[in-house]
């Protein structure tokens, strides 16, 4: 194993050493590692004296740490344009061909990059981290605690990850610095926005919260890596010399994709749909399953997030409110069935988008969200003393026989784009992958999907009310 | 064969960069491939080098496959690309350290080899120098250092001697045909045809990414017809009568020369020089005017040009 990892090492070894006698390079971290701290020190001491004054020290205790966040985050912002330029910019410099002409393996070139990449940030983050800690307990102002220094450690290391294997993956499907750069944006205001979000959760105190998030970033950074590995290949670095955006060529593939060899609709929903069905045998399980926990874990939220509202719960209330909407919708009219049609739609539309740059993960959310929404009202009635059986029998089963296996299906094709995406494919390019994806994510909505959200809306609509008022009896 | 490429194709989305090229490279010998710029030279050069995978067609490159065994090819083969691509700010010690262990050789192989081409190609008193540093010729030179640093068995050359002064080319020169000898097979992309000539065993002429014409020099120079002689006097040719032998046609002629083509030289040239003589016209020289590479190439290039016209 070592003997493989040794040209990989070879690789970083060159590249940081050649990054180490690049001036333009070295003295920015320099600056942010060595002088930065020092002026973060400044501040968490003023703001810490100025919020005593109005006997707000908390505010000024939780900054501590986030300014430790924040030194150990600036170097690596830096050090992610060394990642982005580390093959395209070997490409225009005319130096990636020799490289690529070596016995290396795609995956040792890869790695050795990578590491060159991310390693010198995170000593660079390292070592400002550490100036800070010093100013700090020079200046008498209390550490952070073990765990929560641990934490934001973590949190800096992953996010450095995550950024670098990005910028990686970036570098590798350009043509050039240039627009290298311009997808940068990609990287940092996503980035941007979860420090944000970790800011808060920090100023909150919410620390558990904390470790779901160092999770959830190692998850993405590892499909990120996967990600590259999957689609680095050395003909792609030399094959393409300009970015051009060709819609009639995505247009005609992902018509195809969808078509397949189809020359009716019979034939269409025979030779390439149920294949592309059979294909998602897996997603659709795996989908199941968490849908399941997820009404699972809505359920056990019920102690946690009490329902105050009881008349909400009563069955008066529930009875009025459902002869309510069986007259807003009479069986013919199709404002509500539109409706429910549109936002269900609307649901998995935004799951496709979620799950597209998250590798599938997001792309669960709005399912989960909606399944563990029902767990948690199912709870709440199981403990006002209902019958949750009844509860799902009557108000979700009638739409949801044809809803549920309709949201499964979608969810379960955005979950396979992801993981496709993340598997190696060296005989098509990243977004011929994705075209194809997208095909068939086209094809279950258009062929199952579309058709069983509708029935399922006019179910909703006219005959779920009626039935749950007849259980209700 | 050391090099076998079969109906060799390669095509970017709808633009066929390659298209069915066959050549064999055995080893020992030197194919030179000729071509302008835009011809497929490179794209050929990448597939050979498992870079590129061909669309399709096959290549096999010291008996590897250059779709199954990438690496193995990789390992084989010695390549100067056209951008030579050197690290700026690393020294030619450095440079060739680090390619040297790429291809996995030892440290003492790999500072007696450094040490030894670069004397080979006049670098050694350059070599703790920035290749930033570098002069055009001698970045070149050294790119040919890191290709034949493994001592691989099969050299893809790209224009190698194109940004070098004579002298180095010369010493380069010197080098692929040592090469030769020793046995290696070597592909060479140039566009010196004088290049060319001296070192070809083989020439493949390739125009958008087909080849168009291949053989050794004597195959190719047989292309422009029969042999052309050319007949100098030490006087004015005015009192000539202008007649000559069956089977020679006049070319042209000057003051005190005259050229000729003719399909069967051993009875045409004795009978014209008796014949000149007999006339008081006293002959300095006559000799066969060789056709050079240079007319195969452009009578090739015009005629392949005119197909794809009338194809068109």
């Amino acid at each position: 194993m070592l003997d493989e990892l040794r040209p990989a090492l070879i690789v970083a070894q060159r590249e940081t050493r050649d990054q180490l006698r690049d001036w333009r390079i070295i003295f920015p971290v320099l600056g942010l590692t060595v002088f930065f701290p020092f002026l973060m020190n400044f501040t968490a001491e003023q703001a810490l004296n100025f919020v005593r004054q109005y006997g707000a020290s908390i505010i000024g205790e939780r900054m501590v740490p986030f300014l430790l966040m924040i030194v150990g985050f600036f170097p690596i912002s830096v050090s992610m344009v060394i990642a982005l330029e580390s093959f395209v910019g070997e490409k225009e410099r005319g130096s990636i061909e020799p490289l690529l002409d070596t016995p290396l393996k795609d995956w040792q070139l890869y790695l050795g990059k990578l590491l060159s990449s991310t390693v010198p940030p995170l000593i660079a983050s390292a070592m400002g981290m550490s100036v800070y800690i010093a100013g700090l307990v020079r200046s008498g102002i209390p550490l952070p605690e073990a765990p929560l220094l641990l934490q934001i450690i973590s949190l800096t290391v992953v996010q450095a990850v995550l950024m670098v294997s990005g910028a990686v993956v970036v570098s590798t499907q350009t043509t050039s610095v240039r627009a290298a750069n311009l997808l940068a944006s990609f990287i940092i205001i996503p980035v941007a926005l979860l420090i944000q979000a970790e800011s808060v959760i920090m100023f909150w105190g919410d620390y558990n919260t904390l470790w779901l998030v160092v999770v959830a970033v190692v998850l993405l950074t590892f499909l990120l890596v996967r990600v590259g590995l999957a689609h680095f290949q050395r003909e792609q670095l030399l094959g393409r010399e300009i970015d051009v955006l060709n819609i009639r060529w995505a247009v005609k593939l992902l018509w195809n994709g969808f078509r397949g060899e189809a020359r009716s609709i019979d034939a269409w929903y025979r030779k390439t749909l149920w294949p592309t069905l059979q294909r998602l045998a897996l997603p659709v399980l795996m989908v199941a399953v968490l849908l399941v926990i997820s009404v699972g874990l809505g359920w056990t939220q019920v102690e946690r997030f009490n329902l105050h509202a009881n008349d909400i719960t009563s069955p008066e209330s529930i009875k009025e409110n459902l002869l309510t909407l069986t007259e807003a919708a009479p069986l013919g009219d199709f404002g509500l069935v539109l409706t429910i049609f549109w936002q269900n739609l609307r649901a998995l539309g935004i799951a496709l988008l979620l799950g597209m740059i998250t590798f599938g993960i997001l792309g669960m959310l709005p399912s989960m969200l909606t399944l563990g929404i029902m767990g948690y009202l199912m709870g709440v009635l199981a403990q006002r003393g209902f019958s949750a059986g009844l509860y799902f029998a009557g108000f979700i089963l009638p739409h949801g026989l044809l809803e549920i296996p309709a949201v499964v299906l979608a969810t379960a094709a955005v979950l396979r784009m992801g993981a496709i995406l993340a598997t190696p494919t060296p005989d098509r390019t990243f977004m011929e992958v994705w075209l194809a994806c997208l095909a068939d994510w086209f094809k279950v909505m258009i062929g199952l999907v579309i058709p069983l959200l509708f029935a399922a809306a006019m179910v909703e609509a006219w005959f779920t009310p009626q039935v749950a008022i007849w259980m209700m009896r | 064969m050391m090099i076998l490429a079969e109906r060799l194709t390669k095509k970017f989305d709808e633009f066929t960069a390659v298209n069915e090229v066959s050549f064999e490279v055995a080893a020992g010998q030197v194919l030179v491939i000729l071509g302008p710029n835009g011809a497929g030279k490179t794209t050929t050069v990448r597939m050979l080098t498992s870079i590129l995978r061909p669309t399709s067609g096959r290549a096999a490159v010291a008996g590897y496959d250059v779709v199954r065994d990438a690496d193995k090819v990789r390992a084989s083969v010695g390549v100067l690309t056209e951008n030579h691509g050197l690290y700026g700010r690393m020294s030619a010690d450095e440079y060739l350290d680090f390619f040297g262990q790429l291809y996995r050789l030892d440290r003492p192989t790999r500072l007696s080899r450094i040490e030894k081409y670069l004397d080979q190609f006049g670098l050694s008193g350059a070599r703790q120098k920035r290749l930033g540093e570098f002069s055009k010729g001698m970045r070149q030179k050294l790119a040919l250092v890191r290709a034949l640093l493994h001592e691989p068995p099969v050299l893809l050359l790209d224009e190698p001697t194109s940004a070098m002064d004579p002298e180095s080319a010369r010493v380069v020169r010197e080098a692929i045909e040592s090469l030769r000898s020793a046995d290696r097979a070597i592909v060479l992309c140039t566009h010196n045809l004088t290049e060319a000539e001296e070192l070809a065993d083989r020439v493949a002429i390739i125009r958008r990414g087909r080849i168009v014409q291949q053989g050794t020099l004597p195959e190719l120079r047989a292309l422009e017809g029969p042999p052309v002689f050319e007949a100098r006097l030490a006087a004015p040719l005015n009192g000539w009568d202008g007649s000559l032998p069956d089977g020679a046609g006049l070319l042209e002629r000057g003051d005190s020369w005259l050229r000729y083509r003719t399909t069967a030289p051993e009875q045409t040239n004795p009978a014209l020089l008796g014949s000149l003589l007999a006339q008081n016209l006293p002959v300095l020289a006559l000799q066969e005017l060789p056709h050079s590479l240079e007319q195969v190439y452009l009578k090739v290039m015009q005629r392949a040009a005119g197909e794809d016209n009338h194809a068109g």
